[in-house]
């Protein structure tokens, strides 16, 4: 097993970290998109992540991942048999999917099992990374460079939450619930508008400025080279410490209070911005919601509004031809002025 | 470590010592581009390097156009038939673990192959979803980049150059420089053993992070690679540890083809900072006073930066506008029939689609036992069907759309307006010749208005230049949001655009459609800088009698190519055009 990076061993980059924690409580605010320089630690801090999640229940063996007491696992489609009333399972770890570049329709949505089909001469489905990826994350890498007929697929699919497969004369349906997080670099191309919307969370990766960082970043990159079980072991403790945050946030998010006052704020903030629809407004207020779950504050105050704002409202802006100013620029300033 | 191993110097000149380093630790280091043409001195520095490397360690050429199924691997068809088993073969990136890949032409790498590289460059390991198989390879390779780029702003993409630690031009040394005679494979191989217990002392990181910044390296792959690169240089001198001379090496050979800007400059540098550049100068200005190893290896990083850095960064970021600007909603333009291939779908050979017969026969291969079971034809060697069948996909150059954005206005006197009507239906042919499309936006009175969208009927074009009338005021600003917001459609269908505006730059109509010249200047301007900012090629044809710094000050905010026509006739206008279009 290779180890991987440890979340918490993650210099700075707080905003990066807290929407994929934000990510990781509330599955419904969609996917986390990383944009931004090269050489930030994107793609080390999603592989970490799958480290830090809490393991959830699964049915053993269901290629599906589905919980216990999933309708789906009841049709049987997934082959678990079930064994009196319940099907047995077990604590697995939360599936982190790499959606790799070069990677082929097929094993996107599964595809004929084509091992069985040529020695067997049996026709089977074999699950792809879509269905691996349900209950958990599906991680795309330079996001920007996906090729157009996979980007239609994950669409339909990230939509729907189902993946249904018409192909080589079989017809299956199985969830693929799953949350998005992708990143890549804004010079190599931009984003698809209607990807870019799936995203609930855009972060602005920047390489750090203050020096002490930038030197603290490559000590502990060469500490892990050196020796990576040590260092994993020597970060699990703050890992772990992350891990139960995580954990008592999901408890408390539902009773985590969002006052009309606040509620009133994040709708002023959306139309002084002038974003599309509402989907900006409901992101805004589940991300700030479990911002605050994740400090174990008793309500959503103005301070979680302004920490999410502009990631949550950042991509959803109409480009305004009078103002140059970035994105990012646009929400702090608005944010300034309404939630001073 | 082991003391008693007698190590040969590392070479003092450049490609030796890159040839050296990179022996020792290919994977860690990335690579190295090497940017020349093909030739004896190119050929004679890969030969060195692949001396040095064991002799178990492959060397595995990749074409440039060479398609994902062969670098990553893919089901085998031969093989597969044959065994009545799938079989999967090898990709390149595969076969090259622990040794080296050559890209040839690698500037003209497509941004996904690369990026297929670079992410074998990273983790060493690939993971590949294809053809029906779920594997996870190794693939810890060094990159050697071949490229043969002429102008500056062909160069190796830059999300793989980034991740290759080295940059050499092995045409500028001789034959002593580009081989390292004392070195063999053997004494790397030993210097390999001692590698991992190198240790990177905290004052050398310090060192490597000061001068990345005061050279203004963002990038903290940058840095890591040049810590990489002084643990070889540490291992290579046999020590057990960084110092600063291996310091000093590893900033010399990895810092001056990322630098962008030189120390001194960083204070004069104020009126155009790249906006990736984020180090506050101030900071390492004070740093480099009360630091004296900092100094000396800023000077030697200094000497080593390519001439006319500044040039080349403005190529480059004109590369990347041009880039983004081709490149917006989606990477490359799929066009049906024509251009290069880049691989197959699923589908009929219909509208002119070709059938792929491999790919079909690939997709049909898995199913041959079952439809001869099922089959009332079991005696047929092959069964396919329908569903089988796939063609080719292409990939094409980007179609261009170019939209004249032309000034009717009374400013425009009535004869002017004739020679630039006379231009735009001679280039209107040539477009036609080349199957581009047009548009045509015209702006005069309160607003600008669409003429003709984008269109190949050339009749229709012609008609409705000819019955545009001039006469009115210039809503210059009105005119740019029009092209703009075209640009930005065409754009988004995967056509680059280019919007040639032909005005004499004398605003007097604001967008409100109120007659304020100054108002209307500003928004002009501003309306320019959106242009520039959503990074559309542009060529403003400056039509006034006399050339007046109003419309080169648009042109500038517009980043437009700009053109003076004193006393022009719609031949010449045509041409600069067309010179203008294609640079």
């Amino acid at each position: 097993m290779v180890k991987v990076f440890p979340f918490s061993a993650i210099v700075g980059q707080d905003d990066m970290k807290l929407a994929m924690m934000i990510a990781a409580v509330d599955r419904s605010v969609g996917g986390v998109l990383l944009f931004g320089d090269r050489g930030t630690g994107k793609s080390t801090a999603v592989r970490a992540l799958a480290g830090l999640l809490p393991k959830m229940r699964a049915c053993v063996g269901c290629p599906y991942s589905c919980a216990p007491a999933s309708d789906f696992c009841d049709t049987a489609q997934c082959g678990v048999e079930a064994r009196g009333d319940a099907r047995k399972n077990r604590l697995t770890e939360v599936p982190v999917v790499d959606l790799p570049l070069g990677v082929t329709e097929d094993r996107v949505v599964g595809a004929l099992d084509i091992e069985k089909a040529l020695v067997h001469g049996e026709k089977s489905f074999d699950p792809g990374l879509l269905a691996r990826a349900n209950r958990g994350f599906l991680y795309i890498d330079e996001v920007n460079l996906l090729e157009d007929h996979i980007v239609d697929l994950l669409l339909d699919v990230a939509a729907s939450g189902e993946n249904l497969v018409e192909r080589e004369g079989m017809s299956v349906r199985h969830p693929a619930r799953f949350v998005l997080i992708g990143s890549g670099n804004p010079e190599e191309g931009e984003l698809r508008p209607q990807l870019l919307d799936r995203f609930g969370l855009v972060v602005d990766v920047r390489t750090p400025t203050e020096i002490a960082e930038r030197i603290e970043v490559i000590r502990r990159r060469d500490k892990f080279e050196r020796d990576p079980a040590g260092f994993c072991r020597k970060w699990s403790r703050q890992d772990g410490r992350l891990r139960s945050r995580i954990v008592r946030a999901r408890e408390n998010l539902e009773s985590v209070p969002i006052s009309d006052e606040i509620l009133g704020k994040a709708a002023e903030v959306c139309i002084a911005l002038g974003t599309d629809g509402s989907r900006g407004e409901l992101t805004l207020m589940r991300a700030a919601r479990a911002h605050a779950a994740l400090n174990g504050d008793a309500e959503v105050t103005l301070d979680h509004l302004r920490d999410v704002a502009e990631m949550a409202l950042g991509h959803r802006l109409r480009r305004d031809p009078l103002d140059e100013s970035s994105a990012g620029a646009r929400v702090r300033r608005v944010v300034g002025d309404i939630l001073a | 470590m082991n003391a008693k191993q007698k190590l040969p110097p590392l070479p003092t000149a450049e490609p030796a010592a890159v040839a050296v380093l990179l022996a020792i630790d290919p994977h860690g280091l990335g690579g190295v581009v090497l940017r020349s043409r093909p030739g004896p001195g190119r050929d004679r520095w890969l030969a060195e390097l692949r001396r040095l490397l064991p002799d178990t360690a492959p060397y595995v050429r990749v074409p440039v156009s060479v398609p994902h199924d062969r670098l990553l691997g893919g089901l085998d068809f031969g093989a597969t038939m044959a065994s009545g088993r799938p079989v999967h073969a090898k990709g390149l990136l595969e076969s090259a673990d622990g040794g080296l890949v050559g890209l040839s032409m690698a500037e003209r790498l497509t941004p996904s192959t690369a990026a297929i590289v670079a992410s074998a460059c990273d983790d060493g390991v690939l993971n590949i979803e294809r053809d029906g198989a779920r594997r996870r390879v190794p693939a810890s390779i060094g990159v050697v980049a071949f490229d043969e780029g002429m102008e500056p702003e062909e160069c190796v993409d830059t999300a793989l150059a980034e991740r290759l630690a080295f940059s050499l031009r092995p045409d500028e040394y001789g034959e002593g420089e580009l081989t390292a005679a004392d070195w063999n494979s053997t004494a790397v191989s030993a210097v390999r053993a001692a590698l991992p217990d190198t240790l990177l002392p905290d004052d050398a990181v310090e060192l490597l992070v000061h001068v990345a910044v005061a050279f203004g390296i963002s990038s903290m792959r940058a840095v890591n690679l040049a810590a990489r690169c002084a643990k070889a240089a540490a291992a290579a001198a046999g020590r057990s540890s960084v110092d600063e001379d291996d310091v000093r090496i590893a900033a010399q050979l990895v810092y001056p083809q990322r630098a962008t800007r030189m120390p001194s400059e960083a204070e004069q540098e104020q009126p155009e900072p790249p906006p990736e550049e984020q180090e506050p100068p101030e900071e390492n200005a004070s740093n480099q006073n009360n630091e004296l190893p900092d100094d000396m290896i800023i000077d030697a990083v200094r000497a080593n930066v390519p001439d006319g850095l500044l040039d080349i960064l403005e190529a480059q970021r004109l590369r990347k506008q041009a880039q983004t600007a081709g490149s917006r909603g989606g990477p490359k333009s799929r066009s049906r029939h024509r251009g290069r291939p880049v691989g197959t779908r699923p589908g009929l050979p219909t509208n002119g689609d070709r059938l792929n017969v491999l790919a079909t026969l690939k997709s049909a291969a898995p199913w041959q036992s079952i439809r001869r079971k099922t089959s009332p034809h079991s005696d047929r060697p092959l069964h396919i069907r329908k569903e089988d069948l796939a063609v080719n996909r292409y990939e094409d150059r980007t179609e261009t759309t170019t939209i004249f954005a032309v000034d009717a206005s009374g400013s425009q006197a009535a004869q002017r307006l004739a020679e630039v009507k006379g231009a735009i239906e001679l280039l209107l042919s040539e477009c036609y010749v080349r199957r581009d499309q047009v548009a045509l936006i015209a702006f005069r009175g309160q607003s600008a208005e669409l003429l003709l969208p984008p269109t190949r009927a050339l009749a229709r074009a012609k008609r409705s230049l000819r019955a545009l009338p001039g006469g009115g005021g210039t809503p210059l600003a009105a005119g740019l949001d029009a092209a703009r917001d075209l640009a930005v459609a065409e754009t988004h269908h995967g056509r680059s655009a280019t919007v040639v505006l032909l005005t004499d730059g004398r605003a007097n109509i604001n967008r409100s459609g109120n007659a304020d010249p100054q108002v209307a200047e500003e928004e002009a301007l501003a309306a320019g800088r959106s242009l520039r900012a959503e990074g559309i090629r542009s060529l403003l044809v400056d039509t006034s009698r006399r050339p007046r710094p109003r419309a080169r000050n648009l042109a500038n905010a517009m980043n437009a190519r700009y053109v003076p026509l004193p006393h022009a006739d719609a031949r010449a206008i045509s041409e600069t055009v067309q010179q203008g279009v294609a640079a």
